[in-house]
């Protein structure tokens, strides 16, 4: 199984937080949100116009930039 | 008197209950329904975050409705005053904490409990939204989880009542503090991190109480809190040192490592309480599909704005016109009563146009707040923000930026209001900034007047009017000013990284008209009072410039000119000569201050235009204008080029006490208010000449 960033997968995908790439306080923030590593995540949607992205993390709904989304590495589930 | 940092003497039976939670957990409603309709609404010393206070239903005891706040880490405005509150640095200290959270939202919400833990007051857990969490599909062992966490835990359903009788009774309880924290770090961080709370605690530098919250801030901030620094004693500092030698590697991840472990413990509770059976297809779900389609969501977007400028521009003109109508009787009852005089005036054209001239604004900002309330409390806000992003990033701003900024075409002042919404201060600032550039409606009188007196009807390319056009103009001009001015501000005044942009998406939910209505209501009357005493002073202060001093004998016209705003006129001609004005136009523009369109009921008393009808007015105005003449040289004074300098100028320039006002009280100082007016004359000014200028380089006129 290969680490890609969060931008990657595939809408509907699940996957599991590898580590969290950003700095200082982004990476605080995002890490406060849940995005810790561990955390299952699945991408939901991207907006309209491709940016921002939705994904889903420890039950609710979560929008991030593509920019802050890059940075959040994470591991794909294998397909059943 | 200094202010005491630690619990004030408060007598045992006026408690104070912090009420503390995420965003959309359900916190408004709870505050509501557990206090009332009454509530205290204020600010906290310094910042512009509201301070909500109401009375716990047959009791004395105080509830105070903290910020939003989805951690005590402060990283917004709002966060900052809810950790600040909990840590006693904003006095009284509460004596409870009730932590509100969304039950279908457990894992990231009890984030913040552990956090509100960890600080030694007695907490109540109230696990709101059952309902939610039941449909989707998720059982929570209440009894297991109170058992967890070691604190009472009251499961309800604010939105209907269910529940509040247990709140009630708990919060006049006396509960011990919670539990000694269940969370643990890792070995080595947690000796560090304990160690230093025994140091702090035992040297005096910290109670009790908050030295693990404070140890772990001081571990894991490069950059403490000046109020946390000031006191601590020198050995406390030499421990701080230490300990961060002590981590070594570890230092740069502590941080994450708290965070992972809180998180690790969480899920471990939540492993064990909480059983998620199959995860229906909400309600909120279907919606999102269409509300963040590629297409539907900006059919849906638009369509619930242009609803919006519905409400504002036609809904709102009807009570307005009512408060119109009021102000003209009001008007003419006191002109038949009173004297001729100074004081006939003061009341008629001071206080009762000045204090019409404020609530007039009213209508307009009731609905509009009405209408953000509702996107806000259904939970589209979030999704609108979500659609406009990518067009908001481009110039640095973020996609809640975009409803103050359309609706600050209707009027500035409810745009300014409605940055509330924008936590990172930042992109609140710019957002305040550039809100004005929109034209709002009361341009439109003034865009009409010049375009009908001075725009030939002609037709360009055969299917547009040249009149609608240069309108047009006007409107995509504000629009593309205050964006290219955001983006400058942006990169050189407000500079630093891009401000993470993370939102919640909350479920939808039906909003609760009642909560909309007692937040708008709040927010209205908080406006009329702090913005409007001032607006009210400002007009008067105009009123006075152009009426002293006066001779009775003058005829109006006269003695308008004779003013004081008369001789800022004269003093001011050479400032706007270079876009082809002269001093009268100058008594306009510095009439228009207390609203735009009293631009061309100024210049009707410059010309002495005995119109009191507004549409005959503006066509005297408009007739009086296209025979001026240049003194000099017996051409035409105002000619089309001339015209468009004097829209672009008042496209661009801050010709509004009430905005400036309004800005002043959401920005907390006069220095914002101050240089948004300056940077925007400046820009009005120079565009102005450079259109004027560069027409009659080109030999228009």
């Amino acid at each position: 199984m290969t680490e890609i960033p969060l931008t990657r997968l595939a809408p509907g995908s699940l996957a599991r937080v590898v580590r969290v790439m950003a700095d200082g306080d982004s990476r605080r923030r995002l890490q406060e949100m849940g995005l810790v590593s561990g955390a299952s995540v699945s991408f939901v949607r991207a907006a309209p116009l491709g940016d921002p992205i939705e994904v889903r993390i420890r039950g609710y709904h979560l929008s991030l930039r593509k920019a802050e989304a890059e940075k959040v590495i994470v591991r794909a589930n294998e397909m059943p | 008197m200094t202010a005491p940092a630690t619990v004030s003497g408060r007598p045992a039976e006026s408690r104070l209950l912090a009420l503390a939670g995420n965003p959309n957990c359900g916190k408004t409603t709870l505050f509501n329904a557990l206090t009332g309709l009454r509530h205290r609404v204020g600010n906290y010393a310094g910042v512009t975050v509201e301070r909500r206070e109401g009375r716990l239903r047959n009791s004395d005891i105080t509830v105070l409705d903290l910020p939003g706040a989805y951690s005590l880490g402060a990283r917004s405005p709002d966060e900052e005053i809810a950790r600040d509150v909990l840590l006693g640095y904003f006095p009284p200290l509460p004596q409870m904490v009730l932590v509100v959270v969304d039950a279908s939202n457990l894992e990231r919400n009890l984030y913040l409990v552990s956090q509100v833990m960890d600080l030694g007051i007695p907490v109540i857990l109230c696990l709101n939204m059952m309902d939610v969490a039941a449909s989707a599909g998720l059982q929570i062992d209440v009894d297991g989880l109170q058992r967890e966490l070691g604190i009472p835990v009251v499961p309800c359903v604010a939105s209907r009542g269910e529940g509040l009788a247990r709140l009630v009774e708990l919060a006049g309880a006396e509960l011990p503090p919670p539990p000694t924290r269940r969370w643990k770090l890792p070995e080595r961080e947690e000796r560090a991190a304990t160690t230093l709370a025994s140091t702090l605690q035992s040297d005096g530098s910290s109670e009790a109480r908050t030295a693990l919250f404070k140890a772990l801030t001081l571990l894991c901030e490069d950059n403490a809190d000046e109020r946390l620094l000031k006191g601590l004693t020198p050995q406390a500092l030499a421990a701080v040192r230490t300990s961060r030698t002590e981590l070594g590697e570890s230092l740069s991840e502590i941080d994450s490592v708290v965070i992972e472990s809180r998180y690790a413990w969480i899920q471990d509770v939540c492993d064990r309480v909480c059983r998620q059976g199959e995860i229906p297809i909400t309600w909120s779900d279907r919606i999102d599909r269409v509300a963040t389609h590629r297409i539907g969501g900006f059919l849906v977007f638009f369509a619930l704005m242009a609803l919006m400028f519905q409400a504002i521009f036609t809904w709102a003109q009807t009570p307005a016109g009512w408060i119109e109508t009021g102000q003209g009787w009001l008007g003419e009852f006191a002109t038949a009563r009173l004297p001729d005089g100074d004081l006939k005036s003061l009341v008629v054209d001071g206080v009762i146009a000045g204090v019409g001239g404020v609530i007039v604004f009213m209508p307009q900002i009731l609905f509009f707040f009405f209408f953000i309330g509702l996107l806000e409390d259904s939970g589209y806000m979030a999704r609108a923000a979500f659609v406009m992003d990518r067009v908001m990033s481009r110039v640095g701003l973020h996609g809640k930026s975009f409803i103050p900024l359309l609706s600050s075409f209707a009027c500035a002042i409810p745009g300014i209001l409605a940055t509330r919404t924008i936590e990172e201060r930042r992109d609140r600032m710019v957002t305040i900034l550039v809100a004005p550039l929109m034209s709002c409606s009361a341009r439109l009188p003034v865009y009409t007047v010049l375009i009908a007196g001075f725009i030939p009807q002609e037709r360009v390319l055969g299917v547009f009017s040249l009149p609608g056009l240069v309108l047009v103009s006007m409107y995509l001009l504000g629009l593309v000013a205050a964006l290219g001015m955001a983006s400058v501000f942006k990169k050189f005044v407000f500079k630093g990284d891009t401000p993470l942009f993370l939102m919640e998406l909350p479920p939808y939910k039906l909003p609760s008209v009642k909560t909309v209505a007692l937040q708008t209501w709040e927010r209205s009357s908080e406006f009329l009072q702090r913005a409007g005493t001032v607006i009210l002073a400002i007009n008067i202060l105009l009123w006075a410039t152009m009426r002293f001093p006066g001779d009775a004998t003058q005829h109006s016209s006269e003695r308008l000119r004779n003013s004081i705003a008369g001789h800022a006129g004269r003093i001011l001609e050479p400032v706007i000569q270079p876009f082809g004005m002269d001093w009268k136009v100058a008594i306009g523009i510095l009439g228009s201050f207390a609203a735009r369109e009293v631009f061309v009921s100024t210049m009707a008393t410059v010309y002495n235009v005995e119109e009191d009808d507004e549409d005959k007015q503006s066509v005297s105005v408009r007739v009086q204008m296209q025979s001026e003449k240049d003194p000099n040289t017996g051409a035409p004074r105002f000619t089309a080029l001339s015209a468009v300098a004097l829209m672009v100028f008042y496209v661009l320039a801050l010709q509004c006490a009430s905005t400036v006002a309004t800005v002043r009280r959401e920005t907390g100082s006069w220095r914002w208010a101050a240089f948004q007016w300056v940077y925007m004359f400046v820009l009005a000014w120079c565009a102005a000449t450079g259109v004027y200028q560069l027409g009659r380089a080109v030999g228009l006129s």
